[in-house]
């Protein structure tokens, strides 16, 4: 183990960043876990004054301050509400880098970010061959949402009501793509992200479609890597700048104006963290220029395609939407997803009632704190039950997986989609008309 | 804290309601206010009245010294814990136990979010006027203990207006009841009162019995912006000679009007030495006369425009200028000192002036904003704790700051509490005799000084 001093050195670091919080203590009205708990080491200001205890030899055990701040979903609610703008998620990816580094991660975490996370290939072969064997260690759950449950005791599944892998990943329906622009003289390159590869390849083809329809070139590499973000949220740096230069080789190796994810999660990560976090710091020109062109889908649809409301036929149905954290608190994008949800022309958009808020999931959170994840999620379930809505909708694979587990286990069987879906759905009415122009 | 002891209180409320682990006792070493950490041994968070009362009187059966705690969102430490002492936190007695539309009460624990009850009542057709600026997590009971203001003080009253009971414990974990249900109650002494703003000293709450009132039908804001902020100070005590009694009247200065602008580019006059920002509410023909004469009033204290919201929307622009003051000053320096000193509301132009000449004197960025209604201003210093240099000159004004408003016959604190913070000043404000009165009457009903020792009354009795 490495020795404190440099511990404290490398946490005196984020000194400037820590100061800043005046600890009025305004988070806890933002907070999903502190709303569960009800404990100062559970919200931001707890985490910021822990982490300062730590840098200041204060508080001695960097392994409990560890375990205090993988207690957060790093939505950003409390930054997009501080009053003295401190930059948390900043502070969060900073410290759990240095912290991870100093502690050392889990022998098999570090498997998988180093060996297995930042090899595509490696990746897609072990699940291509999971996906054929899922069947005999999962059972259905419910047959709307389409869930799983485990069909004997498995420590990582617990009781979630998981999405199954898919049969086929979008990767192996669409290897790649390199089409020309079309009406709208766009040509966007597409990241669909692992979820939506490996779980929802629906999602990729729903965009593709609409891209087609719309006349936009598309630009797909295959063997394209995570985002990164599972990486850097556990402090694992190394492998984030990894996963971010292939990409990047990928990506810079064709022309195009917009790059467009279906994820949430991917578009903040790519829009936000790359820049900040990619550690070759000869390589910031192909970083910032990839990152300043990244878009949600649904942004790109409504700000650059200017796709709007259409008139429907008949009564719309009602679809409560869920704003993704990343979307709403680091991108500050909420309307556009309503506006595609409304372009459908059959859908309207029904509120939850007590506004936006996390549905618990935080990605590598649900896996490290799942009870604490499902209390915030099996609320989230509630409320979008409460709007008596036939479909949730969202705009992030991983929003989504966790919706789907809390409503199937909450017993309200309510399908899942990606807004995109929506749209891509009213498309197929929608062509006969055009041809008959 | 021995093994023993933490078994008795994890019997009392629940071993998961308990904290020892050193990490998570540092997390309860501060609240709000800029002074230094201290730590408890033990945290605790009972989950219903009856193991509240069992654990005021486990701390004094075994002399542990007690800190019951809200939201921590004290401006003057009044819940930082005693060294080695009990946090019992309020965070799970968080229940509005009943609203009472015909009589126009509410009951509640006292870890209610202000916020939360005052929507709650809303959505009844029914107001709680109180809103202290930290109302989206500061608790009910904090409210009560610390005797909370707000933005509608000038009217309506700070919280000590609308508390009709207070049930606590006692020292021995005995149940006290104090006022009650009914508009008049004159039954024995008014304990509920001497609960009010008594910081955790004397008692702990256990349910709280609230006045509610009608919404006003009707509401006007405006914008007075000034060349001159003596013009402004002198408005403010203007219309309060002229018995008007806005909802609310608010002065920001040049510096933080600056500062908002620059954090929101809202179109705030930036070349403004001051604004006022004024809401009239009540029955609207009431509001109607009342708006008219204080634009009157602006105008003839040189009022260089007045602007009156025409709808909601331009209404909403006004007041998320005043909201903005605080987080847009918090983002200019490190450290941010608050400080809520109050005077008459005739003096306000005195104490305008004073601010000014110590921010002179000790070189440094104080911007003023505030609740200049009723009197309370929030110089709010700008520094870098760090700075030792700096942060000497910081509580010299500090000290100047107390010391003026108390010559102008005003106080130390208009809605902050007196706390850790302000302890040493209480003599300069009421005299020993009158510290040793309320040293005598704790002395008495907690003999071994174990409700939040060191707050309000200073150094902890021997």
């Amino acid at each position: 183990m490495a020795d404190i001093k440099k511990l404290v050195s490398m946490l005196k670091e984020l000194d400037d960043l820590l100061t800043g919080c005046m600890r009025c203590g305004m988070c806890q009205a933002q907070c999903p876990i502190f709303a569960e708990t009800g404990r100062e080491a559970d919200v931001t200001r707890g985490k910021l004054a822990i982490l300062s205890g730590l840098a200041d030899e204060m508080l001695k055990d960097p392994q409990a301050v560890n375990d205090h701040l993988q207690r957060c979903l790093l939505c950003g609610t409390c930054e997009a509400n501080c009053p003295s703008g401190v930059k948390v998620t900043d502070i969060f990816f900073r410290a759990r880098a240095i912290l991870s580094g100093y502690l050392g991660l889990p022998p098999s975490q570090r498997l998988v970010f180093r060996r297995l996370l930042t090899n595509p290939k490696l990746m897609n072969a072990l699940i291509a061959f999971g996906s054929k064997f899922q069947g005999l260690l999962a059972k259905e759950a419910d047959g709307v949402i389409g869930t799983s449950c485990a069909r004997f005791n498995a420590p990582l599944i617990a009781d979630r009501h998981f999405k199954r892998l898919a049969a086929r990943s979008l990767h192996a329906q669409v290897p790649g793509l390199d089409t020309p622009a079309g009406k709208s003289g766009l040509r966007v390159a597409f990241f669909p992200g692992c979820l939506t590869d490996k779980v929802f390849p629906e999602i990729g083809l729903a965009v593709l479609k609409i891209l087609k329809h719309h006349g936009v070139g598309v630009f797909l590499p295959s063997n394209q890597a995570c985002c990164g973000i599972p990486a850097l949220s556990s402090g694992e740096t190394g492998a984030f700048t990894s996963l971010v230069r292939q990409n990047l080789d990928l990506f810079t190796q064709g022309s195009w104006d917009y790059l467009i994810t279906p994820c949430a999660t991917c578009t903040a990560t790519i829009a936000e963290l790359w820049p900040k976090y990619y550690g070759d710091h000869l390589d910031t020109i192909r970083v910032q220029d990839l990152a300043s062109k990244t878009m949600d889908v649904s942004q790109f649809l409504a700000d650059i395609l200017k796709v709007g409301p259409a008139k429907g036929i008949g009564e719309p149905s009602k679809v409560a939407y869920h704003d993704p954290c990343h979307l709403r608190n680091t991108l500050k994008i909420t309307d556009q997803p309503r506006t595609i949800i409304a372009a459908s022309g059959k859908y309207a958009t029904a509120e939850l009632p007590g506004g936006p808020s996390c549905c618990g999931s935080g990605g590598s959170f649900n896996i490290k704190q799942y009870k604490l994840s499902e209390t915030i999620g099996r609320k989230k379930a509630e409320s979008i039950a409460a709007t008596k809505a036939t479909i949730a909708a969202t705009s992030c694979p991983a929003c989504m997986l966790q919706l789907a587990d809390m409503l199937s286990k909450t017993g309200h069987s309510i399908r899942v989609k990606h807004v995109v879906e929506l749209y891509a759905e009213s498309l197929d009415r929608e062509q006969p008309l055009e041809k008959s122009r | 804290m021995g093994e023993s002891l933490k078994k008795e209180f994890e019997a009392t409320v629940g071993a998961d309601n308990v904290m020892t682990e050193p990490t998570e006792l540092f997390s309860y070493s501060y609240d709000s206010a800029v002074l230094d950490k201290s730590q408890p041994d033990i945290v605790v968070r009972p989950e219903h009245s009856e193991a509240l009362g069992k654990v005021v009187k486990l701390c004094n059966d075994n002399g542990l010294k007690l800190t019951v705690r809200g939201a921590g969102t004290n401006l003057s430490g009044g819940t930082i814990p005693h060294p080695g002492g009990v946090v019992c936190l309020t965070t799970a007695l968080n229940r509005i136990l009943e609203v009472n539309e015909e009589d126009l009460y509410a009951v509640v624990q006292p870890g209610v979010v202000t916020a939360k009850f005052a929507a709650h009542v809303a959505s009844k057709g029914l107001l709680y006027p109180p809103d202290p600026g930290s109302q989206a997590v500061s608790t009910l009971g904090g409210n009560v203990a610390e005797n909370a203001g707000g933005l509608r003080a000038l009217k309506y009253g700070v919280t000590k207006d609308y508390v009709m009971g207070v049930d606590f414990f006692d020292v021995n974990g005995e149940l006290i009841r104090s006022g009650g249900k009914t508009v008049k109650c004159v039954t024995g002494y008014n304990l509920a009162g001497l609960m009010i703003a008594s910081e955790g000293t004397l008692g702990v709450f256990e349910k709280l019995i609230l006045k509610l009132v009608p919404p006003p039908a009707s509401y006007k804001s405006m914008m007075a912006v000034f060349n001159d902020v003596m013009d402004a100070s002198r408005t403010v005590a203007a219309i309060i000679a002229g018995q008007i009694v806005p909802a609310t009247l608010e002065l920001m200065d040049n510096f933080t009007i600056r500062t908002v602008e620059n954090f929101r580019k809202a179109g705030l006059p930036v070349d403004a030495a001051a604004m006022l920002l004024i809401e009239v509410d009540g029955h609207p023909a009431q509001v109607e006369d009342d708006a008219a004469r204080v634009e009157a009033i602006c105008k003839h204290n040189k009022a260089e425009t007045v602007r009156v919201a025409k709808d909601d929307a331009e209404r909403n622009a006004v007041w998320q200028a005043r909201r903005d003051a605080l987080p847009a000053l918090a983002r200019v320096r490190p450290t941010t000192v608050l400080e809520d000193a109050t005077v008459p509301r005739s003096k306000i132009p005195a104490m305008m002036q004073a601010l000014d000449r110590i921010a002179k004197k000790y070189d440094l960025t104080i911007g003023t904003f505030g609740h200049a209604g009723d009197g309370n201003l929030h110089p709010t210093i700008l520094t870098d704790k760090r700075d030792q240099d700096e942060w000497r000159r910081v509580e010299a004004a500090i000290d100047a700051i107390f010391d003026e408003a108390l010559a102008l016959g005003g106080t130390l604190s208009g809605e902050h509490g007196i706390g850790l913070a302000k302890s040493n000043y209480l003599k300069n404000e009421y005299g020993a005799g009158t510290i040793a009165y309320s040293r005598k009457m704790k002395s008495v009903l907690d003999p071994k000084g174990i409700l939040n020792p060191g707050k309000l009354l200073g150094p902890v009795l021997g």
